[in-house]
């Protein structure tokens, strides 16, 4: 029934909201978990909400162009408060709940925020804390009271309260209906849509303006891809300020019409997971990577017959899964074989793991593993990669149902036009582009080509198929003395499919030789441990284990192999390594909020084990601060062993010898 | 029943008294002569060095033992001799020193254990599971959805409690407690053997628990610190003997005490 200018019409997100009230307004909008037990919220009731809280919002003084700050973890009322303030054309600034008390004021300050929206006493105390900071702000809302009984409340307000008084004008005033109609038709497709805070990979982190009619545009281009419909169902549990949730879970349930459910919290979201069922499903390797690592470590524990049965049909899986998912011929042998195995094997899984009712799944944000890749692939599950950034509202390029490899991301993206720079860097247009930096018109240009492109900063290619290969951050590639090309990422990503080593950093930019500082995987090198009688009594203890070390000295050997098979790559293998002696943290500053490896400031904090590295040393001694989660701090001091590799030859040269 | 009338208490007002209390074990005398009082609404410490009484006296409050000599006064009732199920009726609920939880039961069957006393409907009714006794079930399985909530412990609903690492087991017995909707709430050592993450987690629930439901609570604590920033009021106990008793400034600087604590050369 939709016209190409009623479509068109549909512009900003609260248009679409007015639209699945009326269209589907019996559907389910957003489910949560309270209590123990799910809530559910009809589109129509959803948007009675959104109206309510729109406004109370703009009996506080939010107008257009007044920003809204969000923080906090995936909630119903936090929702609402993102579609209340586009509502009145204000824009919605969500920030990371995991963000320290600065940081938060960072982005407070830096977006001129008015009013805070705050999940609980946690985000309150942060926001309170750096009062002094915000001079504009007016107001704290808050939609959990637990511990704020005693606040002075001249300034605090609880948002069912605002939800509540919205709801009474509502009520006895039909000129409130008319106000909001009134807002939801005055708003822009050029209006700003949100701001979304980068994670900070590199220095701060920087308000990326998006417009809405462009983030419409691009959330529409993908639903009509996967063919999302408003049967679908998701888990919003990516955090709320990251583009990801913003436009797989909230732009695109709003197009297709969809369900988003918001877990109980966050340790409950692997059960929550289970019930709900998605459909529709993004995680990034990291999530596939311990889901399958505790997958393995229940079935080290299984008894005998379950354990062989397992082993077999994973088996049957890996030759034939993907061909069966893909539609390829397989023999009748192998069908029969892998639906017995589906009965009693790969069903039963997905169930666990809530993946039973997946028809699309993405994954993206660091290379995945191809084996872990086409262990969830094999299973049936429809996991594919996408390429996306910030600043293109998500999705550069996605790869097509059936045209799915681990080591590319896929052609473009519907609409999205790429280019690869002279030197390797990946450029892009797409519809849902940014408009600028909020506030830094320098970066902005900085950013865009003359002709609007946007440069990633991520160097790679165009393989034969079309598929785009990222190989590193265009800056991170770098040279040895020798001249041979260094590509840090790419040979941590080899050692991250250990699944023994959690992260890697690899150091060798204008040096003589590649060096790698390893953190294990507790999870699994922890469970080795225990079948092998190891003990220990903490992760430094455990990391700091001869045996570990062999073991990791097996894996870095392997990288080794894989590398010198390469001829890009053969020169630049690893020539000494050494494990941490702690897991890097967010809270430290070594990994970005977004779990990204910080490799500069990592090399800053570990200089001495770096010189160690490079002087030939056996063991270096190191000392490290350390932020506890309430922000105090503390020392962790250890003594590191380096072990040193043996070089294999690359693979041509061993034939010509 | 009787514990209505510690709502007739204002805050502030003593909610217990306890009063020349001795208490001995054949020979050897575990309390001497003590007498302090808790204040409705209030988080009253019992500190002291180890052996100094603190369990003991505790296990006086909530009728675990009897003293030999000396009245309590709770809710404006002195009691006779009771049994721990008296007291409990009462409103008094505790945790103890070692977890005393049902190993094999979920965290919420734990905690709905502590709902028995508040449960109407007989045992017949109840093994029924039907009607009324049923409604009722719903009833008191809201109350300790509340709990779980508050305390934050959703991902362990349906865990044993026997699996869950010491810290949450700590916090599940905190649940039990608090499901029995207690008027004072004694907690023994509610932070031992935690690092410091848990005992701030703890700490934080003590205080949402004194200010959300307005519980007054007696707490036993070694670490010092945790005591000093929590107690409103601190009782000093040394062999036995009430030593010092007043606010945390006051009891820091108390000379008998910082001796008790360092040490003193006789």
């Amino acid at each position: 029934m939709t016209t190409a200018s009623e479509h068109s019409s549909l512009d900003t997100f609260p248009k679409l909201y007015a639209r699945n009230a009326k269209l589907r307004g019996a559907r389910p909008a957003l489910r949560f978990k309270d209590r123990g037990i799910w809530q559910t919220w009809s589109w129509a009731q959803s948007w009675d909400q959104v109206r309510a809280l729109a406004l109370a919002f703009a009996d506080i003084g939010v107008g257009h162009g007044d920003k809204v700050a969000i923080v906090g973890a995936n909630r119903p009322a936090l929702y609402w408060a993102i579609a209340a303030a586009q509502t009145l054309r204000a824009v919605p600034v969500p920030v990371y709940a995991d963000a320290v008390a600065d940081e938060l004021a960072y982005v407070l300050e830096n977006a001129d925020v008015k009013i805070v929206v705050a999940q609980d006493q946690e985000q309150v105390d942060k926001v309170l804390s750096s009062a002094e900071r915000l001079p504009l702000l007016a107001h704290v809302v808050y939609d959990e009271e637990r511990g704020l009984e005693a606040y002075d409340k001249a300034r605090l307000t609880p948002i069912a309260g605002m939800i509540e008084r919205g709801r009474a004008m509502l009520a006895k005033d039909p000129a409130a209906a008319a106000r909001i109609e009134a807002y939801v038709a005055a708003g822009r497709g050029e209006d700003v849509s949100i701001i979304l805070y980068t994670s900070g990979t590199t220095g701060r982190s920087k308000g990326v303006v998006m417009s809405a009619a462009g983030s419409v545009a691009a959330a529409s281009d993908t639903v009509a891809f996967d063919h999302l419909s408003d049967n679908d169902e998701v888990l919003a549990y990516l955090p709320l300020a990251w583009v990801g949730d913003h436009y797989l879970n909230y732009a695109q349930a709003l197009v297709a019409g969809f369900c988003m459910a918001c877990p109980e919290s966050a340790d409950t979201v692997q059960q929550d997971l289970r019930e709900i069922g998605p459909t529709f499903y993004f995680a990034p390797p990291r999530v596939f990577e311990s889901l399958l690592t505790r997958v393995m470590i229940r079935m080290e524990d299984a008894g005998g017959l379950k354990k062989k049965m397992f082993h077999h049909y994973i088996a049957v899986a890996r030759q034939w899964g993907e061909k069966i998912l893909d539609g390829k011929p397989a023999p009748f042998g192998a069908r029969l074989s892998y639906a017995i195995g589906n009965l009693l094997v790969y069903a039963p899984l997905k169930n666990a793991l809530g993946f039973s009712r997946i028809r699309t799944a993405y994954t993206a944000g660091e290379a995945i593993g191809a084996d872990l890749f086409s262990f969830y692939r094999s299973l049936g599950i429809n996991l594919k990669q996408l390429y996306g950034q910030t600043e293109a509202f998500l999705y550069v390029t996605c790869q097509k149902d059936g045209a799915v490899r681990s080591d590319a991301v896929g052609p473009a993206a519907p609409n999205v036009a790429i280019r690869i720079a002279d030197d390797g860097e990946v450029l892009f247009k797409s519809p849902g582009r940014f408009v600028e930096y909020y506030k830094d018109a320098d970066k902005t240009r900085e950013t865009l080509t003359e002709d609007g492109f946007v440069k990633t900063g991520d160097a790679g290619f165009f393989d034969t198929d079309g598929q785009l290969r990222i190989i590193d951050r265009a800056k991170d590639v770098g040279k040895l003395k020798s001249g041979a090309m260094f590509a840090p990422k790419y040979i941590e990503n080899k050692l991250k499919f250990f699944p023994n080593i959690k992260e890697a950093v690899a150091v060798g930019d204008a040096k003589d030789f590649v060096t790698v500082m390893i953190n294990i995987e507790l999870a699994s090198v922890g469970n080795w441990a225990e079948r092998n009688n190891v003990s220990y009594a903490s992760y430094q203890e455990l990391a700091g284990h001869p045996r570990v070390n062999e073991m990791i000295e097996k894996h870095v050997d392997e990288v080794n192999r894989s590398l010198a098979r390469e001829p890009m790559m053969a020169r630049a293998q690893i020539a000494r390594f050494l494990i941490l002696h702690k897991e890097l943290d967010a809270d430290d500053g070594e990994l970005t909020r977004t779990q990204k490896v910080r490799r500069g400031f990592i090399a800053e904090r570990y200089a001495p084990l770096v010189n160690a590295l490079y002087d030939g040393s056996k063991n270096a001694d190191i000392r490290t601060e350390v932020t506890f989660e309430d922000g105090r701090k503390g020392a962790i001091s250890a003594n590191v062993r380096i072990t040193d590799m043996k070089m294999i030859a690359p693979e041509g040269a061993e034939k010509a010898a | 029943m009787t514990h209505h009338r510690s709502d007739d208490i204002a805050p502030g007002d003593i909610l217990l008294a306890v009063e020349n209390v001795s208490l001995a074990f054949g020979g050897v005398k575990a309390i001497t002569e003590v007498s302090f009082d808790i204040r409705k609404g209030e988080i009253r410490a019992i500190i002291g060095p180890n052996g100094a009484g603190k369990t003991s006296m505790l296990n006086v409050i909530n009728g675990f033992y009897n003293p030999n000599e000396g009245r309590i006064t709770f809710a404006g009732r002195t009691r006779p001799r009771m049994k721990p199920y008296e007291a409990a009726s009462q409103g008094i609920a505790r945790t103890f020193q070692n977890v005393a939880l049902f190993k094999g039961m979920s965290t919420l069957d734990n905690i709905m254990a502590g709902r028995t006393l508040k449960m109407r409907r007989n045992f017949f009714w109840q093994a029924l599971r039907h009607g009324p006794a049923l409604d009722e079930e719903i009833e008191h399985r809201k109350f300790c959805e509340e709990i779980i909530d508050f305390l934050e412990i959703e991902h362990i609903r349906k865990t044993p409690v026997g699996k869950l690492p010491y810290g949450l087991q700590k916090r599940v017995e905190l649940g039990r407690a608090l499901a029995m909707e207690p008027t004072l709430l004694l907690l023994d050592e509610p932070m031992a053997g935690m690092n410091l993450e848990e005992k701030e987690d703890m700490s934080r629930f003590v205080i949402d628990v004194n200010n959300h439901y307005g519980t007054t609570i007696a707490l036993i604590e070694h670490d010092i610190g945790v005591v000093m920033d929590l107690s409103d009021r601190i009782v000093v106990l040394e062999y036995g003997r009430k030593i010092a008793d007043g606010t945390p400034a006051e009891v820091k600087s108390d000379q008998k005490v910082i001796d008790a604590y360092l040490g003193v050369a006789h």
